[in-house]
């Protein structure tokens, strides 16, 4: 037999998930070890208590490891035709330096996922998306002169959320924030190491995110602490779990888990179009053509049959896991994805799969909440109000400068 | 002769035929199955061929037996027990492999290891695979409909059958015909681009045929060996605790419980027919045992050219049944070894040696065993499906020793100038031999093999060429088309006779449901109550 040939290097079975490169400052912060997978690694859900993480996003600044999130580098002639083929917007307007939401779609109009492009030099571009969509990328590139690698692990990610963000990464040295707007990229650098910063987030608030060499990962996430150490600024690591109550008052959506994504959907009908989802405003048919135009054209021309909506619960009783109705006993239409209870606002507040008639939604809408005391099951009705707007936002999110502290 | 007349009486306790002998004593009838062997279980056995070992000597993995039978059975309280097999490994020539491991997270990454592309393409491929195997697993417990018949009952099934199919959208539709119609090859080429997981994921396509990776009709059989399940985990695969015989065991007991009598011993000759009426058997012995029912458990080959006379049947059955493609392709070693036998590719303590193991890294070489197999030699390059139970399941080998089985495709019906015990030694040798070059030490710890050629599962268990499946799973062969056109339903050419075994509806696999659909026709022809379960259904 010949000699041992790798494919690849040999990885160790035991250690299933792996480790980022800032993991041993965050297992440092962990106090509870809560941990979830993300997307193959090692990801915190709580680091201590989830309202007070919560309440860095909202209040003062928080800090989260964005490394697992799939990151895509497409370089080549091609590259901006062949994401304006691959995605529902007209991208040809975003200038180098600009990031912009995408969602993408196979051939019937259904969405396999939803994700940023971020111009980062001229033709040189990344793509961020929720799940694995190399296989897809390189379906969609045939015929055109592009390269598309995956760069998921050669890019440490980190992002710092809340209204004191800016003032903190200011004060740990990060230059060039000041002029940088809302969906903005600046090539900058701390302590003389080069990084890339984008003004975006999954929180709805004041926040960046910042890239960088896995090699300087530490380093940064220190410089960025260094601003606590001194004294200057509260800052805390927060989990998936604040993540996802932020995202709902944000009115955010999430493939996969508010709604099932074209490529996994097995059952006819579970899957859904940007429409259906409440992605209409990002869907251009004015430019050429984009993979599932035909098919979003023809919908377009129908009243839309069903929507997830933004749903306010009325009442204090959490509606998880329960079913959508048309009046008080009515017609089960539909049922609620992910829901949470907004600390600010003081409100259920959720994103719920639900059946239009005539293209519209019913003029009543209710949930039957189950719900336990000591042990004991109780039930009740709760009057569901839709809302087109995110349920939450503030100034501070797009002021250019930001407020400083 | 007997002056008994039973209600009714199976031929063959294989599993199909104990689960139909079940149901029917159930519903209150009074049931004979005869056995031509000492021992129950057909292919669905496990002997103790050398003492303290415990073989699965033909099926060894379990995955299609239909849990509504087990449940319905009440198999748990009578000994089963099937244990989930994690996962599966492919040796490469150039001493690398690939690890499907059993965690789902490993398992991408070493995926991805060998292809990034195809990491993700395999979420493409699960879910393709799932629709094919959600519409199929509706149909496992259900009887084919006759789509000729305009009987109320024949076209409310077929309309559920359209209904199910009309689920899917337009281009699904196109794409399901396709797949019952493709290769293998051609069929993961859409989904793959590296050689050694496009030959990883091929092996379940060509188990127990006599087709190659390049022929039409393959990428079905890779369906049929992924629509199983264990404990709702579709395409997982189980060791039943104490081996497969522990399955028929299991359901015989069940039936010996509800008031059932298995005789062993007790080949039969003739089905005895009256009147276009069948009334009984006469075994081998010379004894006639009458019945009001007979159901036939073997093979539509032996059951109508062997066990049948010409003169009850008609011409076109005959045909038929002459032409009945039941090709033997497969082999069997079983192996008690002195000790777990070490891969120089793994590393230590790796979980890939508690999953299936393969040995052929290229579509190439899964088709040149094949190419074997048409010139009557029995593949020099096999291919192995090789499993060691006994690392989990204590009862089939002497703590620190283990059992192994390796099911090889292909092996011909007749070796060019017919078998001989030593052309069988040296299929056993070419199978051993391919193992060795990946474990330095497996031909050192042997203490005992049993070697199995297409020769002898036919004088065994009675398969037809050895057939693992009692007839070849092509569309021609499937569905309404199995055993014949107009025979699909269970019932034979003659009143009161029936067929139960894996000839039929929907094929082969240790999966219960020819058993239980045949019972449930048997039951509805008396005017008794069903007792067969239903499908669990899907949403």
């Amino acid at each position: 037999m010949s000699k041992v040939i790798q494919q690849g290097p040999a990885h160790d079975f035991k250690k299933v998930l792996r480790h980022s490169p800032f993991h041993d400052r965050i297992e440092q912060q962990s106090q509870i070890k809560s941990w979830s997978p993300w997307n193959g690694y090692q990801t915190a859900r709580v680091f201590d208590s989830l309202s007070a993480e919560y309440f860095a996003i909202r209040s003062s600044c928080s800090v989260m490891d964005l490394t697992p999130m799939e990151k895509y580098r497409i370089t080549g002639v091609d590259a901006l035709k062949f994401l304006n083929r691959l995605v529902t917007r007209d991208i040809s307007n975003i200038k180098p330096g600009r990031v912009t939401y995408v969602v993408w779609c196979n051939d019937e109009g259904k969405v396999l996922d939803d994700g940023t492009i971020f111009h980062l030099q001229q033709g040189e571009y990344r793509l961020c998306s929720q799940h694995h969509q190399l296989d897809w990328l390189l379906i969609s590139s045939l015929g055109m002169d592009v390269t598309i690698s995956e760069e998921t692990h050669e890019v440490a990610a980190l992002s710092v959320q809340g209204p004191t963000a800016y003032s903190v990464l200011t004060a740990a040295g990060f230059v060039g924030l000041d002029s940088l707007k809302p969906f903005g990229i600046v090539h900058t650098s701390f302590n003389g190491t080069d990084v890339t910063v984008s003004r975006t987030g999954y929180t709805g608030d004041l926040g960046y995110e910042l890239w960088v060499d896995p090699a300087n990962a530490l380093s940064m996430w220190d410089c960025v602490f260094s601003v606590k150490e001194r004294g200057l600024y509260d800052i805390r690591c927060i989990g998936l779990e604040a993540l996802e109550m932020v995202r709902i008052e944000a009115g955010f959506i999430m493939p996969g888990d508010d709604f099932n994504t074209a490529e996994t959907t097995i059952r006819a009908g579970h899957d859904r179009s940007p429409f259906e989802v409440g992605l209409g405003w990002v869907v251009n048919f004015d430019k050429g053509h984009f993979t599932g135009k035909q098919a979003l054209l023809k919908e377009k021309a129908l009243p839309i049959q069903r929507r997830l909506v933004k749903l306010s619960v009325e009442g204090n009783k959490s509606p998880d896991q329960a079913f959508i109705y048309d009046a008080k006993n009515g017609n089960n239409i539909g049922a609620i994805k992910v829901q949470c209870w907004s600390p600010i606002l003081k409100a259920n507040l959720a994103l719920a799969d639900i059946e239009y008639a005539n293209g519209k939604p019913p003029t009543e809408l209710w949930t039957e909440i189950f719900y336990q005391k000591e042990l004991a099951w109780r039930v009740q009705w709760a009057r569901c109000t839709v809302s087109e707007t995110a349920f939450w936002s503030h100034s501070r999110r797009s002021a250019t400068p930001p407020p400083a502290y | 002769m007997s002056s008994k007349q039973y209600d009714a009486i199976i031929i063959g306790a294989g599993h199909n035929g104990l689960t139909n002998a079940a149901f029917l004593a159930k519903a209150g009838l009074d049931v004979l199955v005869l056995e031509k062997n000492d021992y129950i279980g057909g292919a669905t056995v496990s002997r103790e061929l050398y003492e303290g070992w415990k073989y699965s000597n033909c099926s060894y993995v379990c995955s299609l037996f239909r849990p509504e039978i087990y449940q319905s059975l009440d198999l748990g309280r009578h000994g089963l027990e099937v244990v989930p097999l994690q996962g599966s490994t492919t040796f490469k020539q150039n001493g690398d492999y690939f690890g499907s491991y059993h965690q789902s997270t490993v398992r991408r990454r070493e995926i991805a290891r060998h292809s990034k592309r195809d990491a993700d393409a395999s979420i493409r491929f699960d879910a393709d695979l799932m629709k094919w195997c959600r519409l199929i697993r509706g149909f496992l417990l259900r009887t084919p409909p006759n789509p000729t018949s305009f009987k109320p009952r024949d076209m409310m099934e077929f309309a559920h059958l359209l209904k199910s199919f009309y689920s899917l959208s337009e281009a699904q539709i196109y794409e399901f015909i396709r797949f019952f119609t493709m290769s293998i090859a051609e069929y993961l080429a859409e989904y793959f681009e590296n050689e050694t997981i496009l030959a990883h994921f091929s092996g379940g396509s060509i188990i127990g045929t006599g087709l190659g990776v390049y022929s039409p009709g393959t990428a079905y059989v890779l369906l049929h060996h992924a629509m199983g399940d264990v404990d709702g985990n579709v395409g997982s695969w189980g060791f039943a605790r104490g081996g497969m015989g522990s399955v028929s065991k299991a359901i015989a007991s069940s039936f010996q419980a509800m008031g059932g009598d298995v005789r062993t011993g007790a080949e039969v000759q003739q089905i005895n027919v009256k009147g276009r009426k069948a009334t009984g058997v006469t075994l081998a012995s010379g004894e006639e045992i009458n019945a009001r029912t007979v159901v036939s458990n073997l093979d539509a080959k032996r059951t109508f050219l062997n066990i049948m006379d010409k003169k009850d049947l008609p011409e076109a059955l005959v045909h038929r049944a002459e032409r009945f493609k039941i090709r033997g392709s497969s082999g069997k070693v079983n192996i008690a070894l002195d000790g777990l036998p070490d891969f120089s590719a793994l590393p230590k303590d790796s979980p890939l040696t508690l999953g299936h193991m393969h040995f052929t890294d290229t579509l190439e070489r899964l088709e040149r065993a094949y190419d074997d197999w048409k010139d009557d030699r029995w593949s020099q390059d096999p291919y192995l499906d090789m499993v060691i139970p006994s690392q989990y399941d204590p009862t089939v080998a002497p703590p620190g020793k283990h059992m192994v089985s390796v099911f090889v495709q292909y092996c011909p019906v007749e070796a060019e100038g017919g078998w001989t015990d030593q052309k069988r030694d040296a299929f056993g040798a070419a199978v051993i031999d391919q193992i060795s070059q990946y474990s330095p030490n497996f031909k050192d710890l042997i203490l005992h093999a049993e070697i199995r050629t297409p020769r002898e599962i036919e004088a065994e268990v009675g398969l037809t060429e050895g057939n693992i499946f009692q007839g070849e799973l092509t569309l021609d062969q499937l569905m309404f088309n199995r055993p014949f056109p107009g025979y699909a339903q269970y019932r034979g050419p003659v009143k009161n006779m029936y067929m139960c075994s894996s000839s039929t509806h929907p094929g082969g696999g240790v999966m219960g449901a020819p058993g239980a659909n045949a019972a449930r026709e048997i039951l509805s022809d008396l005017g008794r109550t069903d007792t067969t379960p239903r499908d669990f259904g899907d949403d």
